[in-house]
């Protein structure tokens, strides 16, 4: 094991920043839900990084409570956009201006 | 070897993260982000979290983008439209994002290099659910209420009115 823990957090950097942009140039509501889950993912890789370089198991189970969280939030997420998209037949967000005065 | 692996891997990952968050087509930003997904798992198991590989493989590629593809055949592959206006902020956005990953990437590259010493911890299931069901035992617990609430919430708001 000689890959230095920093590497793994410039990894974790990159996906990071590309998740992020994702979420915020998409239109369509899948796309911002998946660039949420590319995020959650790199704060994962960072925790477990973190854990490593420690020599604990804390980090871990952080990871395994994120990734209950996150399953929560995508089965609730999807199921908004099922409701929206009976609604308006889309699911492009720029369309959702029915709280905008 | 790890390091070889750990580069190709890191390739692939990048590259596949930019495919699922640029391509138009939904279904094929889901496909390439369960490559991501996979890069990530090996990423794990490289750091010694074996448990967390299979749990990764198991719940992000297994369920959550198998639940994103069928949501994504259920409204038919709905693609994006065209912008009904130019967004003014993608500049910002994009300065926004480069700074982030400018001052994440500064501040690990200064701190310098560093390598973890060997600790003869292993994050194999044993481990983590002794953890799980001793220490962590309450969080373990809300954890699945927060999951029966999410369960519950779903089937609410996919419920057909009449």
């Amino acid at each position: 094991m000689t890959v230095p823990t920093s590497h793994f957090l410039l990894l974790a950097t990159c996906l990071f920043a590309i998740g992020a942009g994702g979420v915020l140039l998409r239109r369509s509501g899948i796309s911002i839900l998946l660039g949420i889950e590319l995020m959650l993912n790199a704060g994962n890789l960072a925790l477990v990084a973190f854990s490593h370089q420690h020599g604990t198991l804390e980090g871990q189970i952080f990871v395994f409570f994120v990734m209950a969280v996150a399953a929560a939030e995508v089965a609730v997420g999807l199921a908004l956009l099922v409701a929206i998209f009976r609604k308006n037949q889309s699911i492009d967000v720029d369309r959702l201006n029915l709280l905008r005065w | 070897m790890a390091t070889i692996v750990f580069y190709l891997v890191a390739l692939a990952a990048v590259i596949s993260a930019i495919v699922a968050v640029t391509h138009k087509n939904p279904v094929f930003n889901v496909l390439s982000l369960v490559v991501t997904f996979f890069c990530v798992a090996v990423n794990y198991a490289l750091l010694g979290a074996h448990f967390l590989a299979a749990a990764q493989i198991l719940i992000y590629a297994g369920a959550i983008l198998v639940l994103f593809l069928f949501v994504i055949m259920l409204l038919g592959a709905p693609g994006e439209d065209a912008a009904l206006v130019p967004r003014p902020f993608q500049r910002g956005a994009g300065l926004l994002l480069a700074i982030l990953f400018a001052a994440g990437s500064a501040a690990v590259v200064a701190t310098g290099t560093f390598l973890a010493q060997p600790s003869g911890v292993s994050g194999g299931p044993r481990e983590i659910g002794r953890l799980l069901i001793g220490p962590y035992l309450f969080a373990f617990e809300l954890i699945s209420v927060l999951l029966l609430a999410a369960l519950v919430g779903a089937l609410v708001l996919v419920r057909r009115k009449d």
